[in-house]
């Protein structure tokens, strides 16, 4: 009846995991009590879970990521604290069982679950109202997306509690992750995990790439969208192309688990290798498909807060474009000790080193916008000029890797995992959390307190220095990745540095809780210096999303605007905005529908039924989820119009604060 | 399907109507080449495990190259009938367009069946998919092929019904027969490829 899943699959003998399990409960049973106590049952359903509104989608990823970067950064804690202790004849307090779960969790649910869905989170906000459209292409298929990934996230969440995570690192590395090392069902979980994810992922990939292709403003030109529309356009291009990969791959390692099948078996003729040339050629694109939308928020941030408009468009434009084809040619160089022959680690070590120049060519366009400008060091900023030079101390570890003879010494070692911490915390997720900052007034209508965003940047950026520069140290001195012990006295010192810096960390997360909080006290307050009247929040916004009010009203824009050149909200500002032209119209949107949470639902129940064999289940839900799709099919009651009163008064109410916020000046 | 509000109401009708299949249609092909990849993922992973027989039986000892030309004729025959079918949707003949997806729809089972007595011949000859690294990825890749044929079966059989329903042969409706169309057709070119690499290859 419930396939492999006994009572014995719960791991209460593991005092972690049963306190985690008691504070998870606690805060979520009050989350739900008090939506009951609230009765907001049913404005959550009708508002925010069914919605297709891509700014709601785009909150609702935010919260899971951020939720998720909680989350891996209490892994991140254990595994620091663990190495400090266990040293010399000390087992530290995580066995190595446990360990080795810690760190796959890490791995797999900063990538895939915070990082993922924050660049999602990003996506989702920005692009549509970048380019001036009303909403994306495929809004229903945009909230499915959505659900994917929140449904991937609880998965992957519940092996924590029933069963036990997977223990073979984030990217499941056979033969140990085959049946015959690995017969729990951690790695089921993973797989599961990762593959509806990957779902979400590549419908959101193929919905951004038709809004960008097809539903710019009227009028504007492909070297007129802005740089952060560019960035996500080359990011989905690569989604489409590796995911696929991605999604093989899991489905070949499931068929190996499942059915007793060869691919990656050590009998049978199976191949190791070609696991690790397939997820490789998924995982490196996977990583600059985090990373360029990071640096297209830097574009948008530092034109913004330079007063200048971007140095070099055309040239940041291309070398986006020449980084989605060299960063899709390199996945060798994960691996250069497989044995390929000098040819091949030569051709793919060169590559590697190619990228080194797209990427500089963007680092001197951001100097140079900033070179002369009238540069505002608020919070968005700060974490650029961090991100400039953590990143490129970070590119320059990565060329040393990219030698395949000196690879040989340092593959697999702490210098390794100091240099991707070094390019994912300095780029990815510095440009991730300056994007969150920088676009928030414009979600929410408030600004944040920036005092408390600019410590929370202080914190990182010391707290990621005295974390893993001493980790480049042990790794020269040959510290292995993945240790759970060690008895050498020369890195223990390190790792002691380390593992301050972990904390530094963790009081500049507390500084981003921080923040929020009291935005949040500020919002219920109405504290009136924290309000957003004019839309343009900073004052210097050049792109078409600061052109209309915070928040934005649900159709985004009242009359599609004109597009007059490259930053056309900076023109209207230069030149005075044009009187508007036309009578305004009833606008044609999309309705709301439950249609992604019930498939959410399904695809949970899906996932879950898998890992555990409960065969009725998957073809129930299965059963479920087509029936809702061809009952979807078959409803042709999906739009409707929102009438010219209520954009009529929207529009007033906004020119009344335009003018209040201009005589306050 | 798409949504495009960037067409007032008061702009011409079937004109909006065009604007919004043409951008369900460029999303859909995106789709298929993403799906292009995952056979072309399979492929490779054909290509690499193809002599990796462990022992077990080779290509040219199993493949029975009659039943292959029969399954390869009766799929390429559907192709035609299903673009009969389409010619007929837009000439907005509704008898012709069920007839000639009924006729499809045939083709298609008979093809799915002799790939299920194909593949249970061999696990019963005791060449199942975990006998060895070269039996996995045939019948990955040959499998995935066939799944995604039942899947575009299921789907006509949906897309029938509506089409006798109150869906009719509106606009909506021809973007869905033209996106079925799209991976039908796709559904042949890779068809054609594991004819010729998978069969072929192993035969000669």
């Amino acid at each position: 009846m419930l396939g492999k899943l006994t009572l014995s699959a719960i791991p209460y003998d593991v005092p972690i995991l049963v306190g985690t399990f008691i504070g998870v409960a606690v805060i979520g049973i009050a989350v739900l009590a008090a939506v009951t106590y609230f009765k907001k049952w049913g404005y959550l359903w009708r508002e925010w879970l069914t919605t297709v509104d891509h700014k709601k989608l785009a909150v609702m990823y935010i919260i899971l990521g951020l939720v998720m970067l909680v989350r891996g950064f209490a892994d991140a804690v254990m595994m620091r604290t663990q190495l400090a202790l266990a040293y010399a004849g000390n087992p530290g307090y995580l066995p190595p069982h446990h360990y080795d779960q810690v760190f796959s969790a890490h791995g797999t649910i900063m990538i895939f679950f915070m990082a993922m869905v924050i660049m999602q989170a990003l996506f989702n906000f920005v692009v549509p109202l970048q380019i001036g459209a009303r909403d994306v292409a495929f809004p229903l298929i945009n909230s499915i997306s959505f659900y994917m990934t929140l449904v991937s996230a609880i998965l992957i969440n519940i092996s924590l509690f029933i069963g036990e995570f997977s223990n073979v690192g984030w990217l499941g590395y056979p033969p140990v992750s085959e049946l015959q090392f690995n017969p729990g069902v951690g790695v089921d979980y993973y797989i599961w995990s990762v593959q509806i994810s990957g779902i979400g992922t590549l419908l959101t990939g193929m919905n951004f790439l038709t809004t960008i292709v097809k539903l710019r403003a009227p009028g504007m030109k492909w070297m007129q969208i802005p740089v952060f529309t560019w960035t996500t356009f080359f990011s989905c291009i690569m989604i489409l192309t590796t995911f696929p990969v991605l999604t093989v791959s899991m489905a070949l390692l499931a068929l190996d688990r499942y059915l007793g099948m060869h691919f990656f078996t050590n009998d049978g003729g199976g191949s190791v290798m070609l696991y690790l040339n397939l997820i490789w050629s998924w995982g490196h694109p996977e990583v600059y498909i985090l990373i360029l939308p990071a640096f297209g928020v830097f574009s948008e941030i530092a034109a913004t807060f330079s007063g200048k408009p971007l140095f070099g468009y055309a040239s940041m434009v291309f070398a986006t474009g020449v980084i989605t084809i060299l960063g899709s040619i390199v996945w060798v160089h994960h691996f250069f000790t497989m044995g390929a022959g000098a040819d091949v680690n030569t051709f793919f070590g060169i590559m590697t080193m190619f990228i080194a120049v797209p990427t500089g060519v963007k680092i001197f366009n951001w100097l140079f916008t900033m070179y002369k400008g009238r540069v505002r060091f608020e919070g968005p900023m700060n974490w650029i000029v961090g991100f400039m030079i953590t990143f490129s101390i970070g590119g320059m570890t990565g060329v040393m890797m990219a030698m395949p003879a000196a690879d040989w010494v340092i593959h697999n070692s702490l210098f390794l995992v100091a240099h991707f911490h070094n390019v994912i915390i300095g780029g990815v997720f510095f440009g991730y959390v300056a994007g969150i900052s920088y676009w928030f007034p414009k979600a929410f209508g408030f600004k944040l307190r920036d005092v408390w965003g600019k410590w929370a940047f202080r914190f990182w950026f010391v707290g990621f220095y005295l974390s893993f520069i001493p980790l480049y140290a042990v790794g020269l001195e040959g510290m292995t990745r993945r240790m759970n012990h060690y008895d050498n006295p020369n890195w223990h010192p390190w790792l002691l540095v380390a593992c301050v810096g972990v904390f530094v960390l963790a009081a500049g997360v507390c500084c981003q809780v921080i923040q929020f909080v009291f935005g949040a006290i500020d919002a219920v307050t109405k504290k009136p210096d924290a309000l957003d009247l004019t839309g343009d929040n900073w004052g210097s916004g050049r792109t078409l999303e600061w052109s209309i009010p915070s928040p934005v009203p649900h159709y985004n824009f009242a009359r599609l605007p004109v597009i007059r050149g490259l930053d056309t909200f900076h023109i209207e500002k230069e030149l005075g905005r044009p009187a508007p032209v036309g009578e305004l119209e009833p606008i044609h949107m999309p309705k709301y529908s439950a249609v992604g949470p019930i498939l959410g639902v399904f695809a949970l129940v899906i996932g879950f039924a898998l890992v555990w064999h409960i065969w009725w289940a998957v073809i129930v839900a299965l059963l479920g989820a087509f029936v809702t799709v061809v009952h979807r099919s078959a409803n042709l009651d999906v739009d409707f119009y929102v009438p010219v009163e209520e954009i009529r008064a929207d529009e007033e109410a906004f020119a009344q604060r335009l003018a209040a916020a201009k005589a306050a000046e | 399907m798409s949504y495009d509000a960037n067409h007032a109401p008061s702009a011409h009708h079937d004109e909006h109507e065009q604007h919004g299949t043409e951008t369900t249609m460029f999303g859909f092909w995106v789709y298929l080449m993403t799906d292009c990849i995952i056979f072309g993922t399979l492929f490779a992973v054909f290509a690499t495990l193809c002599h990796q027989f462990a022992g077990g039986p080779t290509g040219k000892e199993l493949f029975d190259l009659k039943n292959v030309e029969i399954e390869t004729a009766i799929l390429l025959l559907s192709s035609i009938t299903y673009g009969f079918a389409l010619i007929n949707a837009h000439a907005k003949k509704k008898g012709a367009v069920l007839v000639w997806l009924l006729l499809t729809f045939i083709l298609g089972v008979s093809f799915v069946c002799l790939e299920i007595s194909e593949f249970s011949e061999l696990v019963a000859h005791g060449a199942g998919p975990d006998k060895s690294a070269f039996l996995s990825s045939f019948f990955a890749l040959v499998g995935t092929h066939g799944l995604h044929v039942t899947i575009g079966l299921i789907w006509m059989v949906v897309l029938f019904f509506q089409v006798l329903g109150r869906q009719g042969l509106g606009s909506r409706m021809m973007t869905k027969l033209t996106c079925l169309s799209l991976f039908w057709h796709f559904l042949d070119i890779v068809w054609i490829c594991v004819f010729s690499f998978v069969y072929l290859g192993s035969v000669v």
